[in-house]
């Protein structure tokens, strides 16, 4: 079985999926001749041709608004945005229109974009090219958001979002892009939409992160570990639809919780969780459940590392939530 | 018909036309070839769309609906435009061409259950009134934004292109939505790519309040073609046949491969905006006067008294059926009850995630 880095094995997710449908087209910029900024989409164009991998214009409303039409009449495109920083002049495309076309046509239409995006900081990538813009689109119905944290589930989870008849927000950690490596199976392999993973399991903790948070989240596990205690690690993949079941299972079993996601933290999605958390496992909480998130600023260049959640600030939530 | 479009614009804004606003014939070879029946179908239509307006905003004003967008001294732009699309080609309606709808068969009975919002509205009451869709008759969902539905329209034109299907879209909006973003990159994608699709701005020269000049500083939208490589034109929007020649030579046009078309219908919104609008805090009077003189259905009835098919009698009888059918619809409509509760969660997604399901029993319980 080849050994995949994320980047490969997406770019294999869409091989395999459009040689086999070929009413799948890619369309977004420079992901062409170039292959992407990030490559993800190398050689496809030479493969597929002109009108199924398609270099846009740099406009990201044109190239959802023309993908939402594609959609409409029956074709199956994956839209990528280069940078979710640079998802905002889609957003009404994607909220207003996207995710509203078959609640608002009585379900006589129906609109399956996935839109491919990097996501996520640590790149020396500033305001610009860091952000985690997730919560926007789990708080519009209509809308699956989804982002993997390993080439595996990468390549799974792609090819499971082209099964769903929803659009699909589909954000690629971009930091670990190169640096997350797995074996990758060639077979057309299915990972659900929906479903959570229990990556490592424990009984003293549950510590709860998705995307490229994963790896400071795994880091934090093993470091815990040499100090006895025991974490549960979940990495949610799905952030709409949310594995709610495995989330509260675990914490029935442990009584605390460590919510870690890069985001701002002020409405961010481990705010939902830990409200989720509340109203579905207070009594058997042992502690209050605790976060780690990114900072209420903007994304910032050369502090980002100290803006990011670090193993550091991760193990430091999870030994006060062991012993209070 | 070469002569009648042509792809540059004469940058005072002229207009094409076929009519003269008195009814006769600019240029008597430009006249079409419609049948007896084609004439008389247009002409009904024009005016059940005007009654179907205007029974509706009394509706309105009576308490009996919330909101009503009409169409008044606009129906010939976007009759006269539907009527040139073939029933395999798609429209994209902005929310003021309830005509076109018509034209397509959506019934004035879903019509009318689609402004009251009950459970014979094929798309479950969840929107306000005027915005409908109806896959059937290849009309697709209306929403509120003005100009979103511009680079769709440029999408879906261009999915038919890539699969080799020989249909075009059809999109409108109105002078308003050409200073948006959506416009822009719409035309822009749509030229790159010679697309099959036909951009229809109706130019009713108001948007809510702000007349035109204060849109664009350009004289005409027309003109606005030029920067994205396309063909633009000016139509008399109040001329039925010019109307329908421009539009059907853009249409096939894309068809053929020879990419879209920006056409300018010139017209005038001789009502509000909305059932929510007060004009007379804005409103141009000697304008909205003259523009009412140039009446496009009435500019169309003289044509066809002058051909012998409209008179007196023909007038009465299209305004008693007319006047029937939008009161049987009406009728009907209004004996049907809201949409029950558990729609509410339908079709958010293909299926009930767990926390819809939850808030689902939360509400039903």
């Amino acid at each position: 079985m080849p050994v995949y880095n994320m980047i490969q094995a997406l770019n294999d997710a869409l091989r395999t999926a459009m040689r086999k449908n070929d009413r799948i087209v890619i369309l977004g910029e420079d992901i062409g001749k170039l292959g992407g900024v990030f490559r993800v989409t190398k050689d496809l164009m030479a493969e597929f041709g002109t009108d199924r991998v398609i270099d846009t214009p740099l406009a990201e409303g044109g190239i959802i608004g023309a993908a939402i039409g594609m959609a409409l009449y029956g074709l199956r495109p994956i839209a990528e945005i280069q940078f979710s920083d640079f998802i905002y002049p889609a957003f009404d495309q994607i909220v207003n229109e996207l995710a509203k076309y078959r609640y608002r046509s009585g379900g006589q239409y129906e609109c399956p974009l996935i839109i491919r995006t990097p996501s996520g900081g640590g790149i020396k990538g500033g305001l610009y090219h860091s952000q985690s813009p997730e919560a926007y689109f789990i708080h519009t119905p209509g809308l699956k958001v989804v982002m993997p944290s390993n080439p595996y589930d990468a390549k799974g989870m792609l090819l499971s979002s082209l099964d769903q008849n929803d659009p699909v927000v589909f954000f690629e950690p971009k930091r670990i892009y190169r640096s997350a490596k797995g074996e990758v199976p060639e077979t057309e392999y299915r990972v659900e939409i929906g479903k959570a993973q229990v990556v490592k399991q424990g009984k003293d903790v549950t510590l709860i992160s998705y995307g490229a948070m994963m790896t400071e989240a795994l880091e934090a596990a093993e470091k815990a570990l040499e100090e006895g205690i025991q974490v549960e690690l979940i990495d949610l993949r799905s952030l709409v639809p949310l594995d709610i079941e495995t989330m509260i299972h675990s914490i029935q079993k442990t009584g605390r919780v460590v919510i870690v996601n890069e985001a701002p933290r002020t409405c961010g999605f481990a705010a939902e969780l830990m409200a989720l958390i509340n109203e579905k496992a207070f009594l058997y909480l042992e502690a209050p459940p605790a976060r780690v998130t990114g900072f209420d600023t903007p994304f910032p260049y050369s502090l980002e590392h100290d803006y990011l959640p670090s193993v550091g600030r991760i193990l430091k939530e999870i030994y006060k939530t062991t012993h209070f | 018909m070469s002569a009648i479009l042509k792809s540059e614009i004469e940058s005072n804004g002229s207009s094409v036309q076929v009519l003269k606003e008195d009814g006769s014939l600019l240029n008597k070879k430009a006249e079409p070839d419609f049948s007896k029946e084609d004439l008389k179908k247009l002409y009904y239509l024009m005016v059940l769309t005007r009654m179907t307006d205007e029974r509706f905003l009394r509706m309105q004003r009576q308490g009996r609906i919330g909101f009503y967008l009409t169409s008044t001294g606009e129906e010939a732009a976007h009759i006269g435009s539907a009527f040139a699309m073939e029933e395999k080609d798609w429209l994209f309606l902005q929310y003021r061409e309830p005509g076109a709808a018509l034209l397509r068969g959506f019934s004035l009975f879903r019509f009318a259950c689609q402004i009251l919002g009950n459970v014979g509205d094929l798309t479950k009451g969840r929107q306000m009134p005027c915005h409908y869709a109806y896959k059937e008759g290849h009309i697709l969902s209306i929403s509120s934004p003005i100009g979103t539905q511009i680079p769709q329209a440029v999408g879906f034109a261009w999915a038919a292109k890539i699969r080799n299907d020989n249909l075009a879209s059809l999109v409108y909006f109105g002078d308003g939505a050409t200073s948006s973003g959506d416009f822009h990159v719409g035309m822009n994608f749509a030229g790159v790519f010679k697309v099959p699709v036909v951009f229809f701005c109706k130019n009713n020269q108001l948007a809510i309040s702000l007349p035109f000049e204060k849109q664009t500083a350009v004289s005409s939208v027309a003109l606005k073609a030029q920067a994205y490589g396309i063909d633009g034109i000016r139509v008399d929007g109040n001329d039925l046949l010019a109307v329908i020649q421009v539009t059907k030579q853009a249409v096939q046009k894309a068809r053929s491969g020879g990419g879209p078309t920006l056409i300018e219908a010139l017209t005038y919104r001789i009502g509000a905006h909305s059932t929510s609008d007060d004009p007379r805090i804005y409103g141009d009077e000697s304008k909205l006067e003259e523009w009412k003189k140039k009446d496009c259905i009435l500019r169309f009835q003289k044509y066809l008294e002058s051909k012998g098919i409209w008179s007196l009698g023909f007038e009465k009888e299209v305004q008693e059926r007319a006047g029937v059918e939008v009161s049987k619809a009406i009728e009907e409509a209004e004996k049907l009850s809201a949409p029950s509760l558990d729609t509410l969660f339908e079709d958010v997604y293909s299926d009930l995630p767990q926390q819809l399901r939850e808030q689902k029993n939360e509400l039903l319980s």
